[in-house]
């Protein structure tokens, strides 16, 4: 037994009401589905039944776009712009009030950690709704002309790894711009949206102005090839991703994607070791590795190899594996039984290729969906591991020796979402960032987002940028 | 790698520049952000209570002010011997602190006690004095029964560059004190960043020290979680390195038993649990304690604590 | 105020003082003047600011700033929307005081109040979108990372116009903030209770004492004290109405080339602000930084 055991410190579930029915959030009120069905979402830390949900039909979805359509012609596009702002602001404050509430619920339907759903999800999500709230009346300054014009509704799907949080990458400048949202949650993650619902109704916002239609791949389906979009927004999975493009092809939609990434998290030998260590421990295990930016290939420089990983096993005994309400965790649960399959899949493939494999020695509940804190040493960009996006706490170590070598293996990937660079050498940064295929360089940090700060990818990680001036376009006619 | 491994360190000033620029840079805004991340950990219920007496057994409860008197001394050594006169369960705390003309005052108050005496000396706080000074302030502090010998750096030499000055004049502290342990005080406020933290505690080690420590307590910034967290690395990799282990002990500004316990929640999951106990860990405060009784005595009652309840010293 | 005919009650009145540091003090001098409504009936007293009120409150703005300028620009943004927050729980009070002072109707106040606060919010939006419209990543031709940042120019004197004594107050001091700036106002003589109530405003919302500072007084006594102050780096001379005195004072600021706003008394405060008010208390800074390995 340890010396020093923090004991359990539980947050308490006490702070949120789930109800045990949601239907569909279309112009403004919870509706049953017409041609839709039921289904449950589950805690994915205890596999109890939070709620039962409804996944949306194609008639729903019409629904659904239809009423965004009446409330933009009508209601949202011809509003004054400082009063978009103003609904914008009432938002952020709501969230920011209700912030411990939607932390409880994201950890419980997600399986995140309660400090990081309290100390990144909602404090960013609030921060992204202020900041896209002060951008409403000041589109003429955003560099895309001197009346940029919304481009409609926006039919928007999102992943399951930050709810809520993706949410507000969506909504946030969607309506800023003039537009109105039908916005489909994950089939796993569902209630932080519905929970939204309900802050658009304490905000006083126009009915049909944000909708939300829960459901599964189908309904996504339905919404995103409906000819009464205008936009599509996208994150998810680079397969997805590619058949959405298929789908829009010819239809003259305009589409955003946010796809899957293999980020390489480059360590160079004169490195700030021990916050390094932080760095590659922060890129593959904060939100369970379920991050599509995560570091997910450890570039160490072959002389410093050895060393960084003992320092890293040694910090990675210090991780909490374990209940997401406790305020002591630090890896929570695995999101559904199918991503957890996918990691176990590839973890086998890894060490059937021949790659060594360690994890943290931690106890796992016995209920619920869990994996430890992985490694892989001896990877090469030649195995799986290193190939393809696990979605999961497993870090694939490569070695290189020179900085034009360390930058050939990170863009070797069809991804190009992100990249980490840790050096003392201010100039070697910006060489490296400036070769870097990846549309974020994170240099001595990692996994640091702002709403004032542009975040997207290259190649087949998705095209366009949510956040900041740039993060506008998307939802602007030009 | 021993002990030997580095005795050529401190052979020339030229070779232990090269050593202490050779370590690894630390940068602050990551070291800062884990300082505050450990700093979200929850301490409940039997892990406070065990944490709260843990503290309470590590505290070097100090006084060293111009106007101390005997009777003050001995008031802080009654103090320390039974911190809460209602409940003799409570720890007594690890040491009392004072300057070298009052040690054996102390030594009279705690004979019998198990608390230790430490003084200060080196021309404390300042340091600025001629080294035959210096030696002769440690040698009466150790005459007079000083257990322990908490020492200022130069820290003029070191911003200076005169590496091997310091380094030269702990070795002479060192072997003044014969079976006194020796802190070295870094007075991290002064060193400013946390590289030259990182470079002044591994000159400390090499040079002998048993206890790194942050600061006088007369200069602010005085002790800091992520300046506690860098030294804490630095003793990690030094006993890594040469098998020998060293305490550290942040002094001044941690007033709260909040404030403590995320210090004992940082060497827990920083140099690891051999660190646990006062033989390796002490905080230098006097205020504190007052705080940590309130705290024990809320978990014992259930009710918050008063001021009118916990001895002033 | 006018007493509520209503009732027999008497009225608790307020006494209108400096806005110093955060704290309401009297002026060091002891004076105050008569202020009267637009129909000449007594309203208050205000206090009569000397120079040694503008030494402290230039001392108070400088010491704000270091404070002011190290939090994040999102950070400023949420303390400005906070005191529209409180400027609109208080628009009828506000409404009441312009009325009073400019003669306007209740109609004509409430629309000058409601303006004023949805230019407050309209500013409170900008601090975190400053860099990304006036800053750049410049290419330079060489192998070099060169970038601009715009950043605050420092402590800004400012004269409030006559005209407008809320929504003209506004439209000067908020721009001044969401720019990163400290500043010391000196109210519009003959209508400065708008003014100490948005002073009251600012000390029950998230604004660091100092980073904000009223005076009430006359501009020719006061005003010269601030043009002249080498501590001050800004001078907004938008209410200066006696071109004289205008001259002077831009002459005084030139001594240490204060960044100076000139006059605009009279202007159309209705209208959409642009980004000129925040640009002239912004400076540029360009850094380089090779690119090799």
């Amino acid at each position: 037994m340890a010396v020093f055991e923090y004991a359990p410190a539980p947050e308490s579930r006490a702070i949120v009401a789930i109800a045990s029915h949601y239907g569909l959030f279309i112009g403004g009120e919870f509706v049953e589905a017409e041609d839709g069905h039921p289904f449950k979402t589950v805690n994915p830390a205890t596999e109890e039944v939070l709620a039962e949900v409804t996944a949306a039909g194609p008639r729903d979805v019409d629904r659904a776009v239809r009423a965004a359509r009446a409330a933009q012609e009508k209601v949202w596009g011809p509003m004054p712009a400082q009063d978009r702002a103003k609904y914008l602001y009432r938002i952020a404050r709501i969230v920011q009030e209700r912030s411990r509430e939607l932390a409880v619920l994201e950890s419980l339907d997600n399986g995140k950690p309660i400090r990081e759903s309290r100390d990144v999800d909602l404090p960013l999500a609030a921060a992204w709704f202020f900041h896209y709230a002060g951008w409403a009346d000041k589109l003429p300054y955003a560099g895309l002309g001197p009346d940029p014009r919304p481009l409609g509704v926006a039919g928007q799907v999102i992943p399951w790894n930050f709810p809520l949080l993706m949410l507000a990458w969506k909504i946030a400048p969607a309506l800023a711009c003039g537009n109105t949202v039908v916005l489909k949650p994950a089939e796993t993650t569902p209630l932080t949206a519905l929970a939204f619902a309900d802050i658009c109704r304490q905000a006083g916002l126009p009915a049909g102005v944000v909708n939300i239609v829960t459901g599964a791949g189908e309904t996504g389906a339905a919404l995103v090839s409906h000819d009464g979009v205008d936009k599509v927004a996208f994150t998810g999975s680079t397969e997805v991703g590619r058949q959405i493009a298929q789908t829009l092809a010819g239809t003259r939609k305009r589409l955003t994607l946010e796809l899957g990434g293999k980020a390489a998290n480059i360590v160079f030998d004169d490195a700030p070791l021990d916050q390094a260590v932080e760095g590659i421990v922060n890129g593959i295990f904060f939100n369970q590795g379920h991050v599509c930016c995560a570091g997910s290939r450890l570039l160490v420089q072959e002389s410093i190899h050895d060393e960084v990983l003992d320092r890293l096993k040694q910090r990675m005994t210090t991780l909490r594996v374990g209940d997401p309400l406790d305020k002591n965790t630090d890896i929570g649960a695995i999101n559904s039984p199918a991503q957890l399959a996918k990691i176990a899949e590839l973890s086998e493939a890894g060490q059937a290729e021949g790659a060594e494999r360690w994890s943290a020695p931690c106890e796992l509940p016995q209920q619920g969906y869990w994996f430890p804190p992985t490694l892989f040493t001896g990877v090469t960009q030649a195995h799986r591991i290193a190939r393809e996006e696990i979605f999961g706490p497993v870090l694939s170590v490569l070695t290189f020796r020179t900085p034009a070598e360390a930058v050939d293996k990170a863009n070797n990937t069809p991804y190009g979402l992100s990249a980490g660079v840790w050096t003392e050498k201010g100039s070697r940064i910006l060489w490296t960032a400036e070769r870097l295929r990846a549309g974020v360089v994170w240099a001595n940090t990692f996994n640091k987002f702002d709403p004032a700060s542009p975040f997207g990818g290259y190649k087949e990680s998705g095209y366009g940028r949510e956040g900041g001036r740039q993060g506008l376009e998307a939802y602007l006619a030009h | 790698m021993t002990g030997d491994a580095l005795a050529d360190v401190a052979a020339s000033a030229a070779s232990l520049r090269r050593f202490l620029h050779g370590l690894p840079g630390v940068d602050q805004v990551g070291a800062e952000e884990r300082a505050a991340r450990l700093a979200t950990r929850s301490i409940k219920a039997a892990a406070k209570r065990f944490a709260l007496d843990l503290a309470t057994a590590m505290i070097d409860l100090t006084t060293l002010e111009g106007q101390d008197t005997p009777g003050k001394v001995r008031a802080l050594c009654a103090k320390a011997r039974r911190p809460d006169p209602s409940d003799p369960a409570t720890p007594a705390v690890a040491a009392v602190c004072v300057y070298p003309d009052l040690v054996s005052t102390a030594r009279q108050a705690l004979a019998g006690s198990g608390v230790r005496v430490a003084s200060v000396a080196t021309a404390f706080p300042s340091g600025r004095a001629v080294r035959a000074v210096k030696i002769a302030d440690v040698e009466y502090a150790v005459g007079q029964g000083a257990d322990e010998v908490d020492m200022v750096i130069d820290r003029g030499a070191f911003l200076s560059g005169d590496y091997l000055a310091v380094h030269d004049e702990i070795v002479a502290v060192r072997q003044a004190c014969g079976e006194a342990h020796l802190k070295v005080i870094l007075e991290t406020g002064e060193l400013a960043t946390y590289d030259n933290v990182r470079r002044a505690s591994w000159l400390a080690m090499l040079a002998g020290a048993d206890f790194i420590k942050t600061s006088t307590g007369k200069v602010q910034p005085a002790a800091t979680l992520p300046v506690t967290l860098v030294m804490l690395e630095a003793v990690r990799d030094f006993r890594a390195a040469t098998g020998r282990q060293v305490g550290v002990k942040p002094a001044g500004g941690i007033r709260s038993a909040k404030d403590a316990l995320r210090y004992l929640v940082i060497v827990n999951e920083t140099a690891g649990e051999d660190w646990l106990s006062p033989q390796w860990f002490r905080f230098g405060a006097s205020s504190l304690l007052g705080d940590l009784l309130m705290q024990r005595q809320k978990l014992t009652t259930g009710h918050y604590a008063g001021h009118d309840y916990v001895t002033e010293g | 105020m006018p007493t509520d005919s209503r009732s027999e009650r008497v009225e608790v009145r307020k006494t209108y003082k400096l806005y110093i540091g955060g704290a309401f003090p009297r002026s060091e001098s002891g004076r105050t003047y008569e202020v009267s409504d637009s129909g000449g009936q007594f309203l208050a007293n205000a206090a009569l600011a000397s120079r040694k009120d503008a030494r402290d409150a230039v001392v108070a703005a400088h010491k704000a700033w270091p404070g002011w300028t190290a939090r994040t620009a999102y950070n400023r943004g949420q303390v400005l929307y906070r005191v529209a927050e409180m400027l609109e729980g208080r628009s009828g009070q506000f409404a009441a005081e312009v009325m009073a002072a400019e003669g306007a109707s209740r109609a004509r106040a409430d629309a000058q109040v409601s303006a004023a606060i949805d230019r407050w919010v309209w500013y409170a939006g900008w601090t975190d979108k400053l860099a990304q419209v006036h800053g750049s990543s410049n290419p330079v031709a060489g192998p070099y990372f060169d970038f601009s940042v715009p950043e605050p120019t420092g402590v800004v004197a400012a004269i409030a116009p006559r005209a407008s004594s809320l929504l003209g107050l506004v439209s000067m001091v908020a721009p001044i903030l969401a720019a990163g700036n400290t500043c010391v106002v000196l109210a519009a003589a003959g209508r400065p209770l708008p003014a100490i109530t948005l002073a009251e405003v600012l000390a029950t919302s998230d604004l660091p004492g100092g980073v904000v500072n009223l005076l009430t007084g006359q501009a020719s006594e006061v005003a010269p004290w601030l043009a002249s102050h080498l501590d001050v780096q800004g001078l907004d001379l938008t209410g200066v109405d006696d071109p004289t005195l205008a001259v002077a004072l831009e002459r005084a600021a030139a001594g240490n080339l204060k960044r100076v706003l000139l006059p605009e008394p009279e202007a159309d405060w209705a209208a959409d602000p642009g980004l000129t008010r925040m640009r002239a208390f912004l400076e540029t800074k360009t850094v380089w930084h090779p690119v090799g390995i």
